[in-house]
């Protein structure tokens, strides 16, 4: 195997691993998957679904960078639902449970289908440093895997613990063993790390639950694919269950909660709030009188059923009995009791933007191993990562994504500048240009951007083209036509009478005003396309608040095209506190931009460091385009 | 590493007194080196010789030393009270800088290194900079009241509404699915978003009216040509501030004096006499009047006839009518309808005074609710009026929580000079602490 010399190294078949394989075999660098098990690889370990609400904006962004999620989801998917219907199109996230064997299928298909990249089913015991980077891998068996780059993808495997109850397992994920050989050699880098848990609660045989006359939650009549090329769902859809926990089951739960291993204190890490398992909702809002669970099918064929929202880490008898009280569940049979899993993560403030360590080049981390939780959100890191262990596997400057081009710039810029507290998961509410960063316009935003840097494919790149070319011109028409409100209001249009001749475009701003009604007064738009014409509904339903936030967006850029030298040495720069001094040194921020959004970083201390900067050599632009 | 800081405190000397202080982590060690005698007890004045570098006495001084963190900057402070000549200032103030690590600190930067150390906030430091302006008794209260964290109370109100209003809308946004999170978040933020928008009006209508309390309160005397406004203006400010003609129309443009009426700073503004005119540059004059007297606070209207001439319409309920010319009169009442004064004499001059004083003092304490003075706060609580404003019009009209969300988001950033970042953690938290998600 020595012989064999890879440009990209990919350790670990989760979805952060798999997407980074992809990306960097995309890209056209030789690339090795090398994993553990084969047969696990694209395994949904949690709950068995994909998107939502900021996570299935993150799916759409890596399928206009042209990433496998967004299609294997398309495959696989088996009960699609466009969450937040009711609001704006800012605010839709698309969502599907998935069967987990399909996805896992497909997902190894498109693997071993993918070129330029070699899947090797090895444990890694080591990586091998000369120089002050690394070389390659070292397998379970000592033989090595050479290549430039590495992208460790590999979870919870630092120092992992499984609680269920007072018992403890040392593992990765049920049924895996942990990675020790590498585990040591990471912690000999002395990174920053932090420790977490995570939890999920028991599977359940399905044909023990008694769904008669259960609330049912259905699939959207019409699917909504997650990938810019699917046309069409064709997998059968299937409903969830719905049933609520009650007052004996908070019983049960409230008198046993010292059981729990996060009550008993045996587990120290911390949490995800979003996601609290059952024992904390109870005891944390002890003034909800139930707590709703869904009934999630892991897949067409197969009877497990993900119990969402009861996640535990009570003893199996106190799962066995709270489960005991709720409706449908009563003679429920546990498949794999509910378990807490606790586990060490490097402080992602120790990454640079391209998810490579600082201290070590050439290594690159995504996905868990950060701190972040979801497979979307491992996803994204995993594409990011590939992209630039390929690039600089080629000598190519990395390549980073901002925080008003996409929410994967949001994440990894939140990740490497203000680290994680809890598990990170990707939430609207993170991105200051909530409205600009759509679902809906993911290709319009960043599908150029991988066409030019070389990773995206030709297929999805006359897409692209084509939609785009269409896009321009219909939105060049909406902004030529034009009438005044009088004639506007002759076609029942209720329009200020201001005199004010206003355009095809300003007029799809009122809410009351669809493409529809544009096609009535201008009969030349008839037959634009209905994807068309939604794009132009939605941009129009915006355009103010995205004119407002153009200074913002501006302001950011310019603080971002200012690039911090690597070696910047904080020591020697006047005028910074101590305190602003180590969390610079803990972040050495790539631009002034990032220095700036640091917790404590003010603007006198970044007033400092921009003048010490200029003073040393003139401040160097960044490209935005890589290359 | 901090270096140490050092400056006079206290007035340009000569004085009576000189004040040094010094703040920074090289306290100690000057001490050890300058001051005689035997080690300084934290927080005890004590007459110790102070020396410079070469052993040389600069001064015997009392001396005052206060140990970090329980001090105005956060450091070690030590405070010199020296016999007030500019020689011994200088002389210490040498021997201060002179020490590896010490430099003369920069206009603000004790306040400044006060905020940094978390000891102030930003209205705070603001209130710091204007107490030591302050001027009059009116000034001082009104920055003592800002320092005091009054302004500070109601911004941190604004921003605690800000943030549950934030977390309602980003609930119902982000956790559509999931558990408990409330479907119908819309009563509780339109209510919420009422009271930012009354709290900020009212706020704004404080602020204007004690913009003046901090720049001087405006009064403008105008009335018919020739009755003694430019004499009066010349009363109040003990010199000839204004040409005094008895040709009608001597005044053509706004001449203005301030004075220090009771506790309140004034601006009084002498105007042209308003009357029918031809010629250019009076009218002009005339306009000017017109405008200042509606810029003013308070009107002086005067008037030389026992039964006043209908007043200008720029005259409103409250101005103060004054009778002048009361030395002429054979009696020289100056009881009646109106207050009778001479502005050539003095005459009635001390209640002429009071009854300005009365008029400012009853506005000024109409209520203790803290209030703006500070344009830039002033311009981000404007800000902040429109956005909310908007979020309640975007609500009523059902537009899309996110849009709401928007108008809010704006309306947080347009204050986050007054209240700090709102950001995503804050808003994040709420959610986690007021609703139980997790699917």
């Amino acid at each position: 195997m020595s012989d064999v010399n890879f440009d990209v190294i990919v350790v670990g078949g989760g979805h952060a691993g798999c997407e980074a394989a992809a990306a960097a075999a995309r890209y056209g660098a030789q690339t090795a998957l090398v994993t553990h098990r084969k047969s696990t690889i694209g395994e949904m370990s949690c709950n068995p679904a994909i998107g939502g609400l900021g996570k299935g904006h993150l799916v759409r962004e890596i399928d206009a960078l042209d990433g496998i999620m967004a299609r294997l989801a398309d495959v696989s998917g088996i009960q699609f639902r466009l969450l937040n219907r009711s609001k704006g199109p800012a605010v839709r996230g698309p969502r599907s449970q998935i069967d987990r064997a399909l996805y896992r299928t497909a997902m190894q298909d498109e693997l071993a289908n993918t070129e330029n990249l070699t899947v090797l089913e090895h444990g890694v015991e080591d990586l091998i440093v000369a120089d002050g980077a690394v070389a390659g891998v070292v397998t379970m068996n000592g033989a090595e895997i050479r290549g430039r780059r590495i992208v460790l993808t590999t979870g919870t495997f630092l120092n992992g613990m499984i609680h269920i109850g007072d018992k403890r397992i040392a593992a990765g994920r049920v049924g895996e063993a942990p990675a020790l050989g590498l585990s040591d050699r990471l912690y000999a880098l002395q990174l920053p790390l932090g420790r977490l848990k995570t939890g999920t609660p028991a599977r359940l045989d399905g044909r023990t639950i008694d769904w008669d006359g259960m609330e049912m939650q259905s699939a959207d009549e019409i699917p909504e694919p997650f990938s810019f090329l699917t046309e069409r769902i064709d997998v059968p859809q299937i409903a969830c269950g719905m049933t609520w926990t009650n007052a004996e089951t908070h019983r049960i739960i409230g008198e046993n909660i010292n059981q729990s291993a996060v009550y008993s204190g045996a587990i120290g890490g911390k949490g995800p709030r979003y996601c609290p398992s059952i024992e904390d909702k109870v005891h944390r809002f002890a003034d909800r009188d139930r707590h709703q669970i869904f009934l999630e099918p892991e897949g067409l064929d197969d009877h497990t059923i993900y119990p969402n929202g009861i996640s535990t880490s009570l003893p199996e008898t106190v799962q066995r009995a709270f489960l005991k009280t709720i409706p449908g569940l009563e003679r429920a049979e546990i498949l794999q009791p509910g378990y807490a899993i606790e586990y060490d993560y490097i402080d992602p403030r120790a990454l640079k933007p391209s998810l490579e360590v600082q201290t070590l080049g050439g290594l690159y981390l995504a996905g868990q191993i950060n701190g972040t939780t979801g497979y979307e959100e491992a996803a994204a890191q995993g594409l990011v990562a590939g992209l630039n262990a390929a690039r600089e596997a080629g000598g190519l400057a990395a390549v980073t994504f901002d925080r008003a081009e996409a929410y994967i710039g949001v994440m990894i810029d939140d990740l490497v500048t203000k680290g994680v507290t809890e598990p990170y998961r990707m939430f609207t509410s993170r991105a200051e240009f909530r409205l600009s960063l759509r679902a809906d316009n993911a290709d319009q935003r960043l599908t150029r951007k991988g066409i030019d840097i070389g990773l995206v494919k030709k297929k999805r790149a006359q897409m692209f083209h084509v939609k785009h070319r269409l896009l321009t011109k219909t939105r060049e028409k909406l902004q030529t036509l034009n009438m005044t409100p009088n004639h506007a209001t002759g076609l029942g249009w209720n329009i200020n009478q201001d005199g004010r001749r206003r355009t095809a475009m300003e007029y799809l701003a009122y809410p009351e005003i669809g493409f529809a009604n544009l096609v009535e007064a201008w009969p030349e738009l008839r037959g634009t396309p209905t994807a068309i014409a939604t794009q132009m509904e939605i941009d129009a339903q915006y355009a103010g608040f995205l004119e407002r936030q153009k200074a913002d967006i501006a302001a950011l850029r310019r603080d971002e095209d200012l690039r911090l030298p690597e070696d910047l040495d904080y020591s020697r720069i006047g005028g910074l506190s101590n305190e602003v001094r180590s969390r610079l040194e803990q972040v050495r921020p790539a631009t002034l931009g990032q220095a700036g959004r640091i917790e404590g970083v003010t603007p006198a201390a970044l007033t400092a460091l921009l003048s010490h900067v200029r003073r040393k050599s003139p401040v160097k632009k960044a490209s935005r385009r890589a290359d | 590493m901090r270096d140490t800081i050092c400056a006079l405190a206290s007035g340009e000397p000569p004085a009576g007194i000189a004040v040094i202080r010094v703040s920074g982590p090289d306290v100690t060690a000057w001490v050890s080196q300058h001051v005689k005698g035997p080690t300084l007890q934290e927080r005890y004045a004590s007459l110790r010789t102070l020396v410079d570098m070469h052993g040389e006495i600069i001064d015997r001084a009392l001396t005052l030393f206060m140990r970090a963190p329980f001090t105005y900057t956060g450091d070690d402070v030590l405070e010199l009270s020296l016999h007030g000549g500019r020689a011994v200032v200088e002389h210490a103030l040498e021997a201060l800088t002179q020490f590896d690590g010490i430099r003369l600190a920069e206009a603000g930067e004790f306040t400044r290194r006060a905020f940094e150390a978390g000891k102030l906030d930003l209205t705070q430091a603001e209130g710091i900079a204007d107490l030591i302006e302050a001027e009059t008794q009116g000034q001082k209260a009104q920055a003592l009241a800002q320092t005091e964290g009054a302004l500070s109370d109601l911004y941190n109100g604004w921003r605690d509404d800000l943030l549950a209003v934030l977390a309602l809308v980003e609930v119902s946004v982000d956790f559509p699915d999931e558990a408990d999170a409330p479907d119908h978040t819309d009563a509780p933020v339109a209510k919420t978003l009422a009271a930012l928008v009354r709290s900020f009006e009212g706020a704004l209508a404080r602020g204007r009216l004690h913009q003046s309390v901090r720049d001087g309160f405006r009064v403008a005397i105008i009335g018919a040509p020739n009755v003694g406004k430019s004499t009066l203006l010349n009363q109040l400010a003990g010199r000839d501030a204004a040409i005094v003609t008895d040709i009608p129309g001597t005044t053509r443009d706004v001449v203005e004096v301030r004075v220090r009426v009771g506790s309140h700073m004034i601006w009084f503004a002498d105007t042209a006499g308003l009357r029918e005119t031809d010629d250019q540059i009076e009218a002009e004059g005339i306009r000017r009047a017109v405008r200042a007297a509606k810029d003013a606070d308070l009107r002086v209207y005067i008037f030389e006839e026992a039964t006043p001439p209908p007043p200008p319409s720029v005259v409103s309920d409250g101005d103060l009518w004054v009778r002048n010319k009361a030395d002429r009169l054979v009696n020289k009442v100056l009881t009646g309808d109106f207050l009778s004064i001479s502005a050539m004499t003095g005459l009635g001059f001390d209640e002429f005074l009071k009854r300005i004083e009365t008029h400012f003092e009853s506005q000024t304490k109409v209520s203790g609710a803290p209030v703006i003075t500070r344009t830039r706060h002033r311009l981000g609580v404007e800000a902040a009026l429109r956005f909310t404003r908007n979020a309640e019009q975007a609500l009523g009209a059902g537009i899309g929580a996110e849009l709401v969300a928007e108008e809010v988001r704006s309306a947080a950033r347009s204050l986050a000079g007054l209240v700090g970042e709102i950001n995503v953690e804050d808003v994040l938290g709420a959610v986690f602490s007021e609703f139980c998600i997790g699917k």
